[in-house]
C-alpha cells in the first residue's frame, strides 16, 4: 500500500475542490483510505492520519472513529505522536465518550515524564476537558507537580487544579498545603495561574476565603511593584507591566475585600494609586482601571474612592472607544442604584449615548436612563426618552415603551402632561405598547377624573389619523365608550374642544368593528363601547342595530357579546343605566378598595340569560378583557331596588355575594340628586338588627352632584349567618343650600334572594 | 472562557471548546455565533450578549477572533488576551497570514495550548510561550533525525 498522503498535501487538494460537493467526495476518498490504514494498525503513519482526520472534522465532517487512534498516538512514545494524540483528544473527545477514560492511564505515565513538555501536554489535555473521573484518579499528581520547583510544570499545575477543582469541588482541600508559597513566586506566568486558583478557591468556599484573607498584604505588595517597576521587557504591554497578572490580582482583591473592612482599608491606597496613575491612552490601561473600578464598586471603599471610581466611569463615556462607552455603561448599570448621586451627575452624557450608533450601547443608555429618572428630571429626560422612542429600532420599542410609562406613573408632575405622555407613546409606538399596558392606562384615565374630556377628545383625534395600532385603538375604544357624551358635548377645558355630532362617533367604532386592521379583542372593545353609549347618546335605534347584527357574527365572543347587549336592549332594559354607568375610580389590586368584588379570570360575561344563576361579573382592574359592560355586578339575579326616595335624593341597592363566604351580601349604594343644587357633605350611615354584623366602607365622595350628574357610590357589607329576613336603619345628612338636612329611614322592601 | 475561534467568511479555521458540549450542539452555537458575528458593522463595539455569556471579537484582516466569556470576566482585558494571541502567531510564522494557520492548524494550536490553559492564561510573557514550543518542535525534529539516521524514510507527517 502506497504512504498515506501528507497532511500539507491534503489541505492543498481539498482547497482546489470548487463545489461542496466535490469536497466532500475527497473527503470520503480520503477517510477510507485513512480507516483502511488505521485497520491495518500502522504505527509509522497513525500520526499524519490523525492529522488528516483532525483537519476534516474541523471542516465538519464526522471523526469519531479516529477516537482510538488519539489513544493509541498518546501511548506512543515519540513526542510528535503525543503531540498530535493529546490534541486529537481534545478536539475529538469529551467526558460523554467512554473511550475517553483509557486516557487516564497514559496521562498519569505522562504526568511522570522526564520529559517537561510531556508532562505539560498531560496538564494541558486534563485541564482543558478531563472528566470529574479523570480528575479524581489524577489529582494527587497534580498536586504534586504543583509543588515542584520547575516554574513550568507549576503554573500548569494550578491551572490544572482549577479545572479539577471546578470538575470535582470536595477536592479543593487537597490542594490547600500546595498553595502555601504560590506568591512567592517571582515568575510571572507561576503568579498569574495561582492568583486564578486562589480565585477559584475563595470563589467557591466561604472558609477558604476568610483563609486567604491574610495574602491581601502581600497581594497588594505585589501590584505594588508591578506599577512601581520599571520598563520590564518581557511583560511590558503598552508601557504597562504585566496588565494580565494585574488585573487578576484586581479581582482577587475584590473577593477578598468584599464586605470585610480590614481588607478593604489595606486595599485602599493601592488602589486609588492604580485609578490614578495608570496610562488611558490604550485599551491596556483602560481594562486596568475597569477592573479597578469594579473593585473600588465591590469592596467596602470609603467614599472618596467611590466618587473617583464613578468619575473614572464618567471620563470612560466620554470616550472615543466604543468599547470602553459600552463598559462603562454596563458598570454604572451596576452601580446607579447603590450610588445614585454620583451617576446622576453623568446623567447627560448618559442620556447623549442614547443616539450611539452601536446597539448595545443604546440599550444600556435606555436603560440606566431609566434607572436615572426621579421627580427632579423627569420633563427633560422624558423629552429624551420620548425621542428615543420616536428614532429606536423596533427590538427597542417595547420596553422603552413600557418605562416611560413606568416613570410616568412615579413621577408625573401633572395629570395632564401624564395623559400627553401616553398619548405621545401610544401614537408613536402603539403597536409595541405590551398587553398589560392597556388595562393599565385605562385604570390611569378613569382615575384622573377631571381629564377625561380632554383624553378622550384626544384619544378620539388619534383615532381619526390611525386605526392600525392596536393598543391605541383599544384604549380609544374603551374611552370614547365610557365618555362620549363628554366628548360631544364638547366640554374639553384643557385644549379647544372639538365639535363633533353622536352619528360621527357612532361610525368611527363602527368602522373599527368592519376594519381588517382590527384584531378580535380591539372589536370586543368596540363593540361594548358603542353599547355602552347607548345609555349616553340619544342615537339608541342606530346602536340597537349595530348589536342585533352582531347577534350573528361568526366571531364567537362578538357573537355573545352581541347576544347579550341584546337581551340588555328587551328583557333586562330596566337595568340598563345602571348596568352601563360610568366606572368608579379603581384600586390597583381586586381584594382592597371601596367596591369588594369577586375576582374572575379572564372573561367575564353573564351566561345566557334565561338562567336565574349568572356568574359574578366583576370590574377587577388587571384582568385581559377589559372592556366590561357590567359595572355593577348581576350577581345570582338580584334585582337592584331603591331604599330611598325623597326630597331629590335618590339612593339604589344593587346587591352581590361574596363569593367565598355566601352569608355575606354585599351592597352598594348609589346616591343620586334630581335638585339644582348639589348635596356636599354627603354622609351616609346605615344600622342593622343585633344578629347581623355591618361593615362600611368608604364612600366614592361627599358629593352628589346635582340634577342626577353623578352618584355617590358606597359599599356595604352584612354579615347574616342566621340568614334571617334583612332589615336596615339608614341615616342621611347633607348639605344642600346652605342648610343642613338630616334624615332617618327605615329599608324593608330588600328582595328576598338578597338574603336567603 | 468557554470557547475561542477564528473564522472567516463563515469558514471556521480554528476552535477550542473549554466546555463540554456535544458536536450537535457546538455545530449549532457556531454556526449562530457566526452569524451574528458577520453581521456587525465596523462602527460598533466588539462586545456582544449572548445567552448568558459575553463574546468579545476581534477582526484582523480577514479573520475574526472570537472569544466567549462569562459574566464576570474583563472584557476589556480579553480584548488583549486575544491580541496576544495573535502577536504570538506573528512572532512564530513570521508576519501571519490566514494560509499559514490554513496549513499550520496543528502547530496554531500548539502555541494556543502553551498559551492558555483551561480558558486561563498560563504565561503572560510572550517570550517564555515562544521559546516554549521551540524547544517542543526542537523535540520532533531530534526524534525525526533520529529517525532518519536509521529509517530510509522521514516520517514526517
Amino acid at each position: 500500500m502506497p504512504a498515506p498522503i501528507r497532511l500539507r498535501e491534503l489541505i492543498r487538494t481539498i482547497r482546489t475542490a470548487r463545489t461542496q460537493a466535490e469536497e466532500r467526495e475527497m473527503i470520503q476518498k480520503e477517510c477510507a483510505a485513512i480507516r483502511s490504514s488505521f485497520r491495518e494498525e500502522d504505527n509509522t503513519y497513525r500520526c499524519r492520519n490523525v492529522a488528516k482526520l483532525l483537519y476534516m472534522h474541523m471542516l465538519g465532517y464526522p471523526a469519531h472513529f479516529g477516537q482510538l487512534e488519539c489513544l493509541k498516538l498518546i501511548a506512543s512514545q515519540k513526542f510528535t505522536d503525543k503531540r498530535i494524540g493529546y490534541l486529537g483528544a481534545m478536539l475529538l473527545l469529551d467526558e460523554r465518550q467512554d473511550v475517553h477514560l483509557l486516557m487516564t492511564n497514559c496521562i498519569k505515565n505522562d504526568l511522570n515524564h522526564s520529559t517537561q513538555y510531556v508532562q505539560g501536554l498531560a496538564l494541558c489535555t486534563l485541564g482543558c476537558m478531563g472528566s470529574s473521573e479523570m480528575c479524581r484518579d489524577l489529582a494527587g499528581e497534580v498536586e504534586k507537580l504543583l509543588k515542584t520547583s520547575n516554574s513550568y510544570l507549576r503554573k500548569k499545575a494550578a491551572l490544572c487544579a482549577v479545572h479539577v477543582i471546578r470538575k470535582v469541588p470536595e477536592l479543593m482541600e487537597m490542594f490547600l498545603p500546595a498553595t502555601k508559597n504560590l506568591l512567592s513566586e517571582k515568575n510571572h506566568g507561576v503568579l498569574h495561574t495561582s492568583v486564578v486558583l486562589l480565585t477559584e478557591m475563595c470563589e467557591r468556599s466561604p472558609d477558604m476565603l476568610a483563609h486567604f484573607r491574610k495574602l491581601v498584604p502581600q497581594l497588594v505588595r505585589i501590584l505594588k511593584n508591578l506599577i512601581m517597576s520599571g520598563y520590564s521587557p518581557e511583560h511590558d504591554v503598552s508601557g504597562i507591566s504585566d496588565p494580565f497578572l494585574q488585573v487578576r490580582i484586581l479581582r482577587l482583591l475584590r473577593i477578598l475585600g468584599k464586605s470585610d473592612d480590614d481588607s478593604s482599608e489595606a486595599m485602599n491606597d493601592i488602589l486609588a494609586q492604580v485609578a490614578t496613575n495608570t496610562e488611558t491612552s490604550k485599551n491596556v490601561g483602560n481594562a486596568i482601571l475597569y477592573e479597578t473600578v469594579l473593585t473600588i464598586m465591590d469592596i467596602k471603599s470609603e467614599s472618596g474612592l467611590r466618587v473617583l471610581a464613578i468619575n473614572i466611569l464618567g471620563r470612560f463615556l466620554l470616550n472615543n472607544d466604543k468599547n470602553i462607552r459600552y463598559v462603562a455603561l454596563t458598570s454604572l448599570l451596576k452601580t446607579v442604584q447603590t450610588d445614585h448621586n454620583a451617576v446622576q451627575r453623568h446623567r447627560s452624557t448618559i442620556v447623549d449615548c442614547l443616539k450611539d450608533l452601536d446597539v448595545s450601547i443604546k440599550r444600556r443608555a435606555m436603560e440606566l436612563s431609566f434607572a436615572l429618572v426621579n421627580g427632579n428630571n423627569i420633563r427633560g429626560m422624558m423629552k429624551e426618552l420620548l425621542y428615543f422612542l420616536d428614532s429606536c429600532d423596533p427590538e427597542f420599542k417595547a420596553d422603552c415603551a413600557s418605562g416611560v410609562f413606568l416613570a410616568a406613573e412615579k413621577y408625573a408632575p401633572s395629570k395632564r402632561w401624564h395623559i400627553d405622555t401616553i398619548m405621545r407613546v401610544l401614537t408613536t409606538a402603539g403597536s409595541y405598547v405590551r398587553d398589560d399596558s392597556v388595562p393599565n392606562l385605562i385604570q390611569l384615565i378613569t382615575n384622573s377624573v377631571e381629564m377625561h374630556a380632554y383624553t378622550v377628545q384626544r384619544l378620539y383625534k388619534a383615532l381619526l389619523d390611525d386605526i392600525s395600532q392596536q393598543p391605541l385603538v383599544q384604549v380609544a375604544s374603551w374611552c370614547i365608550g365610557e365618555y362620549g357624551d363628554l366628548l360631544v358635548s364638547g366640554q374639553c377645558e384643557e385644549e379647544e374642544p372639538i365639535q363633533v355630532t353622536e352619528d360621527e362617533v357612532l361610525d368611527v367604532l363602527e368602522g373599527l368593528l368592519v376594519s381588517n386592521l382590527s384584531t378580535p379583542v380591539t372589536r370586543g372593545y368596540a363593540l361594548t363601547a358603542i353599547m355602552k353609549l347607548s345609555t349616553r347618546f340619544s342615537s339608541v335605534n342606530r346602536i340597537k342595530k349595530v348589536v342585533s347584527i352582531y347577534g350573528s357574527s361568526i366571531d364567537v365572543e362578538l357573537q355573545q357579546r352581541a347576544v347579550e347587549y341584546n337581551a340588555l336592549f328587551k328583557k333586562y332594559d330596566h337595568m340598563r343605566p345602571a348596568l352601563l354607568e360610568r366606572m368608579p375610580i379603581m384600586e390597583k389590586t381586586a381584594t382592597n378598595g371601596p367596591t369588594e368584588i369577586v375576582q374572575t379570570n379572564g372573561e367575564t360575561e353573564p351566561s345566557v340569560v334565561e338562567s336565574k344563576h349568572l356568574p359574578p361579573v366583576t370590574h377587577s382592574c388587571i384582568s385581559q378583557s377589559f372592556d366590561y359592560l357590567l359595572l355593577l355586578t348581576l350577581c345570582l339575579g338580584i334585582p337592584p331596588m331603591t331604599a330611598y326616595n325623597k326630597n331629590g335624593l335618590k339612593i339604589d341597592f344593587t346587591f352581590e355575594r361574596a363569593n367565598p363566604n355566601p352569608n355575606i351580601a354585599v351592597i352598594t349604594i348609589h346616591a343620586s340628586n334630581s335638585t339644582e343644587a348639589d348635596m356636599t357633605d354627603f354622609v351616609f350611615q346605615a344600622a342593622v338588627p343585633k344578629t347581623f354584623q355591618l361593615q362600611l366602607l368608604s364612600p366614592s365622595s361627599n358629593v352628589v352632584p346635582a340634577l342626577n350628574q353623578g352618584t355617590v357610590t358606597q359599599v356595604i357589607r352584612v354579615l347574616n349567618p342566621q340568614k334571617q329576613q334583612l332589615r336596615m336603619r339608614i341615616k342621611l345628612t347633607y348639605t344642600l343650600k346652605g342648610s343642613a338636612v338630616q334624615d332617618l329611614a327605615e329599608v324593608n322592601n330588600f328582595p328576598p334572594q338578597s338574603w336567603q | 472562557m468557554h470557547f475561542l475561534y477564528p473564522i472567516r467568511q463563515g469558514k471556521l479555521r480554528l476552535q477550542k471548546w473549554y466546555v463540554p458540549l456535544s458536536d450537535k450542539e457546538k455545530k449549532k452555537i457556531t454556526r449562530e455565533l457566526v452569524q451574528t458575528v458577520l453581521a456587525r458593522k465596523p462602527k460598533m463595539c466588539s462586545f456582544l450578549e449572548w445567552r448568558d455569556l459575553k463574546i468579545v471579537y476581534k477582526r484582523y484582516a480577514s479573520l475574526y477572533f472570537c472569544c466567549a466569556i462569562e459574566d464576570q470576566d474583563n472584557e476589556l482585558i480579553t480584548l488583549e488576551i486575544i491580541h496576544r494571541y495573535v502577536e504570538l502567531l506573528d512572532k512564530y510564522f513570521g508576519s501571519v497570514c490566514e494560509l499559514d494557520i490554513i496549513f499550520n492548524f496543528e502547530k496554531a494550536y500548539f502555541i494556543l495550548d502553551e498559551f492558555l490553559l483551561g480558558g486561563e492564561a498560563q504565561e503572560t510573557s510572550k517570550k517564555n510561550v515562544l521559546k516554549a514550543i521551540e524547544q517542543a518542535d526542537l523535540l520532533q525534529e531530534v526524534r525525526h533525525l533520529i529517525k532518519s539516521l536509521w529509517m530510509s524514510e522521514i516520517s514526517c507527517y
